[in-house]
């Protein structure tokens, strides 16, 4: 890491932040990452002594709606984390330079940490016609992916467009967009997919990684089993209607006054991983099957195709007592989670580098 | 705000009018998204322009205390506060990790704000991060979540109401809405307005720089009752029309038949020939790319060349500019406006306030003051009409969608719609044609195409290319003058332009972010 000086605590404090917020922060990292609380006081350690690592936001076929989720963080703010966690050096949309200079700091950092700086990527990667779809300062995205991803850390994809495509991948794919993975090897790649990404799942993930020097386990799609570990509808507010056969039939009827299940409305949570229902959107205030409009599985790939209509009922959920077909979509991914959360002991993460990704068993190291 | 145009279009198509308590709900959300969006624009994507972040370290925080006491009521302005504030960025300029504003203009001789103003500014920069998450939180109570929310439906939304349930849109819901509604207007009147007055002070030499062609577009937008808000336009807060070349003595009509795009500097070919234009409901969208294969350097903009992804959407052949300045504008022109009073009201008071006429309004510092103009005026309203939902609850109405035709078995083999919105960046229309229950056309005419799209068919220039004709540039290597131009328009995404000097060569080629 650059900059040895000075941890994060200390940084903190001089920028007025007291010990009891930085506390606070730290607290609601460990429930985030769904650690024991016991594990509190190594996460706060771990924050203590971290530095500002250089981050790279790349943009490509976006729309920047992970941009805007990055500003609703809150754990810690997104204030907090350009000025006290992470040194982001470049990002499109909010950097004050423009042009050759925005570019200068891009290359700044390449050139000065080479395989040291973490790369965010917002949007798909085109590769018809010689990668012509989308280009900055002359440069196809594809080439800057690799240049810059190639170089990096570790990659961190936001929004299921980074992740596998997206929307701009949908059939019928009229650029030939692919996720980072399809493009970039040879580095960790950590995926973050929906639409766009909770941005309680990126800070979280940031935090692990300083916390633990290592990236969180994940499935075998490159998630991390913290954020997409379970199914929506495992985890859904409104399950116990479902079990009970209580379902909204049209919009606005009772069953949706009432607030029962919206599976005959459509709703892919029985498909769908993703911890919308554990830590909700926008500080907690509510997620789409909260509000009365049913899941539409943004995070798995290739949603836009597999999960459409958006409104027609999933053929084959069967009710109460007869769980185990659904249960079948994600038995590979489920078993896995149980005994396999990725917890690393602080002394041997320091000692690691980022570890293989594709791993979805961990052994747990406790000390 | 593609959403809400789509499902219009749809409703447009099959005639479907949504309930009231729908009507409301989407107007709130769009209210929120003004009252949001505007001001992240303004401190986050747009101050730095007129903002020098290392001039704050100079700043004295008993002064910087005196004039923010001085322009506003705002509780956060004591002499301790900026002097922490101030703390805070020189600790972070001191670490040497500059972050997003390494490599910035810092300095620039077109910085005109003292030391005093610019620490206000950065104070409030920080302040906006905060307060614009918790207001948003607007759009995951009436949309589930933000960004890309998840309630529009063909026929209303999704969002049940009943004062008595736990579920839905009650009464512990609505009082946090008044909550978030109420926070952001005291914001916005006590902060944004204030700022946007005190900086626009020092820099009155840009209401006369970054005009245009002076014609504005606005469809208009938040229908205030039942019934399609496409073919109504009366029933808009804020009126649908058409300024021409500055006159604001005259309100043209809007005619959606009218508006055409052309490809003629576009990577895409038309198959009736690139020198002609096409209606949304007949357009195509096929790439034909032309430009230099990457990595490249320079990027040909001259008479036969295609330089661009945006189509260049014109209305009768003229280019129009849309977002807040035509919205204000119109609005402030037609008289019969629900929303005319309270729009008429503020841009007076405004320019009273910067001792400047109308005309003012037609340039970079208009465009960027309407913004902020607009801001106020929706954030008034939408307290009231949050007061109109409780009311329509209270008459035991809970109605929040028109389900009759849900089911696309039962539409007709053949339809065609078109929605109009106005996104915080401006005109958005999408054309839909629909056959055996599946589009079988779609186009979408977006704020960004009216105003970033390149020259047309006849040699016209789009808004952005006009706007910059004759912006002073002190220094050609640091092109901030052109930023506050293009940034005024609050461009929709990373996009490119090529400011050509008259000898042809190329002086500088920006990426706008």
């Amino acid at each position: 890491m650059p900059n040895e000086a000075g941890g994060l605590r200390e940084t903190l404090a001089q920028r007025g932040v007291s010990r009891r917020d930085f506390l606070k922060f730290c607290s609601a990292m460990t429930a985030v990452l769904a650690l024991p609380p016991r594990y509190m006081p190594r996460v706060v350690e771990a924050l203590e002594t971290a530095t500002r690592p250089p981050l790279l936001w790349l943009e490509y076929q976006d729309c920047a709606g992970n941009t805007e989720s990055l500003l609703r963080a809150s754990k810690p703010t997104v204030a907090e984390l350009i000025l006290d966690v992470l040194s982001l050096d470049y990002h499109e949309t909010v950097m004050a330079p423009a042009g050759h200079q925005a570019e200068k700091s891009l290359m700044d950092t390449v050139e000065a940490y080479k395989g040291q700086y973490l790369v965010v990527v917002e949007g798909s990667i085109p590769t018809k016609d010689g990668g012509i779809y989308c280009t900055i300062g002359g440069h196809t995205a594809l080439d800057l992916v690799q240049e810059i991803g190639g170089n990096a850390a570790a990659i961190i994809t936001v929004g299921t467009c980074a992740a596998y495509g997206g929307i701009p991948a949908a059939a019928p794919n009229p650029t030939d967009a692919v996720g980072v993975r399809d493009v970039v090897k040879g580095v960790p790649i950590i995926n973050l997919p929906g639409c766009p990404m909770n941005v309680q799942n990126l800070t979280a993930v940031i935090v692990h990684y300083l916390t633990f020097g290592a990236w969180p386990a994940t499935d075998q799609l490159g998630r991390p089993l913290f954020a997409y570990g379970s199914r929506i509808h495992d985890d859904c507010e409104r399950r116990a209607h479902f079990d009970a056969g209580q379902f909204v039939e049209e919009w606005g009827d009772e069953g949706h006054r009432k607030g029962w299940c919206l599976y005959k409305m459509g709703c892919k949570g029985p498909e769908t991983f993703h911890n919308c229902p554990i830590v909700r959107w926008n500080d907690g205030t509510s997620w789409p099957v909260g509000a009365g409009h049913g899941c539409v599985g943004c995070s798995e790939p290739a949603f836009w195709d597999t999960m459409s209509p958006f409104y027609r009922r999933l053929p084959s959920v069967p009710g109460f007592g007869v769980e185990a077909t659904a249960d079948k979509v994600g038995l590979g991914i489920v078993a896995g989670v149980a005994g396999a959360f990725a917890l690393h002991g602080v002394a041997s993460a320091v000692r690691a580098k980022a570890r293989p990704l594709n791993k979805t068993k961990v052994e747990v190291e406790e000390e | 705000m593609h959403a809400v145009c789509s499902v219009r279009a749809v409703e447009n198509a099959l005639g479907i009018e949504i309930p009231l308590n729908a009507v409301i709900m989407r107007n709130l959300i769009e209210a929120a998204q003004y009252i949001q969006d505007h001001p992240v624009h303004f401190y986050h994507l747009h101050a730095l322009d007129w903002v020098d972040i290392v001039s704050a370290l100079s700043a004295d925080p008993a002064a910087t205390s005196d004039l923010a006491q001085s322009i506003s009521d705002w509780p956060k302005s004591s002499t301790d506060y900026f002097a922490a504030v101030q703390a805070k960025v020189k600790a972070f300029v001191e670490t040497g990790q500059l972050g997003p504003f390494a490599n910035a203009y810092w300095g620039h001789p077109a910085y005109k704000l003292p030391p005093e103003a610019n620490l206000m500014a950065v104070a409030h920069y920080l302040e906006a991060l905060d307060w614009q998450r918790d207001i948003i939180r607007i759009h995951a109570v009436l949309g589930s979540k933000n960004p890309h929310l998840q309630t529009y439906l063909v026929g209303g939304m999704a969002l049940a109401v009943d004062p008595n349930s736990p579920a839905v849109l009650n009464i512990e819901r609505i009082s946090l809405l008044t909550k978030l509604f109420t926070k952001g207007l005291e914001f916005v009147k006590q902060v944004y307005i204030p700022d946007l007055l005190a900086v626009a002070s020092f820099y009155k030499e840009w209401a006369s720089l970054g005009t245009g062609h002076g014609n504005y577009l606005a469809y208009g937008d938040f229908p205030l009752g039942v019934g399609d808000p496409t073919t109504h336009p009366e029933l808009l807060y804020l009126p649908r029309g058409i300024i021409l070349n500055k006159d604001l003595s005259t309100v043209h009509p809007v005619d959606q038949s009218k508006i055409a795009e052309y490809v003629t500097h576009s990577w895409y070919e038309y198959a009736g020939g690139d020198g002609t234009s096409l209606h949304p409901w007949e357009g195509e969208t096929r790439p034909k790319y032309t430009g230099p294969q990457p990595p490249y350097k320079f990027l040909n903009t001259g008479e036969g060349d295609k330089y661009s992804w945006l189509k260049s959407p014109r209305y009768e052949d003229q280019p129009m500019e849309v977002g807040p300045l035509a919205r204000m504008l119109v609005a402030y022109a037609s008289p019969d406006a629900p929303g005319h009073a309270s729009v008429k009201e503020k841009v007076d008071a405004v320019l009273a306030h910067l001792d400047v006429g109308p005309e003012a309004l037609f340039s970079t510092l208009g465009r960027t003051a309407a913004r902020g103009i607009e801001t106020w005026v929706i954030a008034e309203a939408a307290l009231e009409w949050l007061d109109q939902l409780t009311a329509n609850l209270k008459t035991g109405d809970l109605r929040v969608h028109s389900g009759e035709l849900w089911d696309p078995s039962k539409w007709p083999a053949q339809a065609q719609g078109f929605g109009m919105t106005e996104a915080p960046r401006g005109a958005l229309g999408h054309w839909v044609q629909i056959e055996d229950g599946h589009i079988k056309h779609y186009q979408c005419v977006v704020p960004s195409t009216w105003n970033a799209g390149p020259r047309d068919g006849n040699g016209q220039r789009g808004p952005y290319e006009a706007a910059l004709i004759g912006t002073p540039v002190a220094d050609p290597e640091q092109p901030l003058e052109i930023l506050r131009t293009v940034h005024s328009f609050d461009p929709c995404m990373a996009c490119a332009a090529h400011i050509v000097d008259a000898e042809g060569q190329e002086i500088v080629s920006i990426k706008i972010q």
